[in-house]
């Protein structure tokens, strides 16, 4: 059927699709977490924040600078040796996803400290006269407040992780962008190209359109 | 129940430093109503600040209900916040949050147990006329709405003191009315001490007992509403009273009256129990007659006050002694030509 050979190509594809989702959601489900604190972290000790601290914030901004604008290919090789030092290999899926995650984290830091920044300060200063502690503004109120446009910056970094993953398979990581060349480009097998494509498409597609719907119930509109 | 003394707060501004308050001292007394007002920048928001601690002195002390907030730590001002209640010009109501669920943080701020907290919250709105609204969001809310909920909030845990900053500048004139009887009856009420930032006279003379005038980080006045109001000493509490009573001709006008009278102008206070009325009577036996040709008279708690304009014809010498008897009740000032 469309002219794929199912016979050998059916395995790889579900190891490719199960790959790319492991590889995507465990970085996001890490990264996620991490960059929620690291954006925290940013919003709050910036100048006026609730935990004000220039050092740390100085330090946080520029080490964020630093590693986000290092293309993800390159970040792969760059920090190698810290993940032979955290996974125990250099090559594998569980390989990829520790460059993943840390790539994910910072990229989320930025976009949560750009959603909390919008939250009206207003809100804060109500929170603060009524006796409320940093710690406990920071986790009950800023998530909750600025919820809708996370939900929708997280979305935004899902599409762009599943982006990054396709170059997996340069480190034996495998996943669907590893199917998509090796199988599909380098074999001239068109076919099973358009597979790999279609399927990211189809991912990235239910994603946005989770993501929208979820933000739109935070938002109540 | 407040107590300033000798109060200033600096911003640091670049290399520069902006005074926003400046050795301010002042008393406000359990159980009443005092509003603070003046211009835009004059400092009114940071004097309040100053009460619950979210701005900090840089000299001077301010005392809430016997306690030294000045000397307090971040951590232990905390407590102390949480028995202030505190509402805002913008509202700052957590959208995230339901009406219910604005009301009972700061309950939870507070340790409350959920059993307690849900009939706390009920009481609350039903007092302040939205037990209806319990479940729907902020933006589902008018803006006198929005600010009901604020006042529940801020007297969740029944606070002694509440500290209105601008409750009602985005509000229309008739919500504005709504909101302004709402803190009334806090205060009558639940003898809630109320602190009114304003910058508009109309609430100061709707709801206040007494006022401070506040200009440029000094307070400039500092009395009864009534006092303020039917005598003011400065001349930004002349114009602030200028923009709600418009008793006392402009220099417009009085370029105009002269225009059409040629006789003496004076301008007479009247006050409750005064006797213009009964002195101008007389005035026929001096040879002189009068004419008013400007003025206004209102009541203010209670009482009433306002001036007169009077053109005088005939001898001076009746005019004279006609102002002699006029001043024995109440001030006359000629008004210069
Ligand atoms: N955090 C701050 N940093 C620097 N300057 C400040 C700060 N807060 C207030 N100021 C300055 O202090 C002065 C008083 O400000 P404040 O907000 O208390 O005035 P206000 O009387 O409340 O004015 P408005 O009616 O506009 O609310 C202003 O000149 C303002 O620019
Ligand atoms: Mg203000």
């Amino acid at each position: 059927m469309f002219g794929i050979d199912w016979e050998t190509i059916g395995p790889l594809y579900v190891r490719a699709f199960g790959q790319t989702l492991y590889m995507v959601s465990v970085a996001m489900l890490a990264g996620g977490l991490a960059g929620l604190v690291l954006g925290t972290l940013l919003y709050t000790t910036r100048r006026g924040g609730l935990l004000q601290n220039r050092l740390v914030y100085n330090v946080l901004n520029f080490v964020v600078n630093l590693i986000r604008p290092i293309p993800f290919i390159l970040l792969l090789a760059f920090i190698g040796p810290v993940t032979l030092a955290v996974v125990g290999t250099q090559i594998g899926t569980e390989a990829v996803i520790f460059p993943l995650a840390i790539a994910a984290s910072f990229a989320v830091s930025r976009i949560v400290e750009q959603n909390l920044v919008t939250i009206d300060p207003g809100v804060i200063e109500a929170a603060r006269a009524m006796g409320a502690s940093p710690l406990r503004i920071i986790l009950t109120l800023l998530v909750p407040e600025a919820l809708g446009p996370l939900i929708l910056g997280y979305t935004f970094m899902f599409i762009a992780v599943v982006d990054a993953s396709a170059v997996a398979g340069i480190i034996g990581g495998g996943g669907l962008g590893d199917l998509a060349i090796v199988y599909g480009y380098q074999r001239f097998n068109y076919p099973v190209t358009l597979l790999a494509v279609i399927t990211i498409i189809v991912i990235v597609q239910l994603v946005q359109v989770l993501g929208n719907a979820l933000a739109r119930r935070a938002l109540r509109r | 129940m407040v107590r300033f003394d000798g109060v200033s707060k600096t911003f640091p501004v670049g290399k520069q430093t902006v005074v926003a308050v400046e050795n301010v001292s002042l008393t406000i007394e359990q159980g009443e109503i005092f509003a603070i007002i003046g211009y835009s920048g004059a400092g009114k928001s940071t004097l309040v600040r100053l009460i619950n601690g979210l701005e900090r002195v840089t000299s001077g002390t301010v005392t809430v209900d016997g306690i030294d907030v000045t000397a307090l730590s971040e951590s232990k001002l905390r407590p102390v916040r949480s028995g202030i209640g505190m509402i805002f010009q913008q509202f700052n109501l957590f959208r995230s949050r339901t009406v219910a669920g604005n009301v009972a943080y700061p309950l939870k701020v507070a340790g409350w147990p959920r059993e307690k907290r849900a009939a706390r919250v009920a009481e609350l709105l039903e007092f302040v006329g939205l037990g209806e609204r319990a479940r729907s969001y902020p933006d589902q809310l008018s803006g006198g709405q929005k600010q009901r909920v604020g006042i529940a909030r801020a007297l969740a845990t029944s606070p002694k003191l509440l500290l209105a900053d601008e409750s009602t500048s985005a509000l229309d004139p008739e919500t504005t009315q709504e909101v302004l009887r709402l803190l009334q009856k806090v205060n009558r009420e639940l003898g809630v001490t109320v602190v009114v930032i304003t910058h508009e006279m109309d609430v100061v003379r709707s709801i206040a007992d007494r006022v401070a005038v506040l200009d440029r980080g000094r307070v400039v006045e500092q009395d009864t509403v009534f006092e303020v109001f039917s005598n003011p000493k400065t001349e930004t509490a002349r114009r602030f009273v200028g923009t709600v009573i418009r008793d006392r001709p402009t220099s417009g006008d009085l370029t105009r009256l002269r225009a059409s009278h040629s006789g003496r102008l004076v301008t007479a206070q009247v006050r409750e129990g005064g006797r213009v009325g009964a002195i101008l009577a007389g005035a026929a036996e001096l040879g002189v007659s009068f004419e008013i040709v400007y003025g206004g008279i209102s009541a203010l708690q209670d009482r009433s006050f306002g001036s007169l304009t009077l053109e005088l014809q005939g001898p001076d010498a009746g005019i004279d002694a006609l102002l002699v008897r006029l001043r024995e009740h109440t001030d006359v000032e000629e008004v210069a030509a």
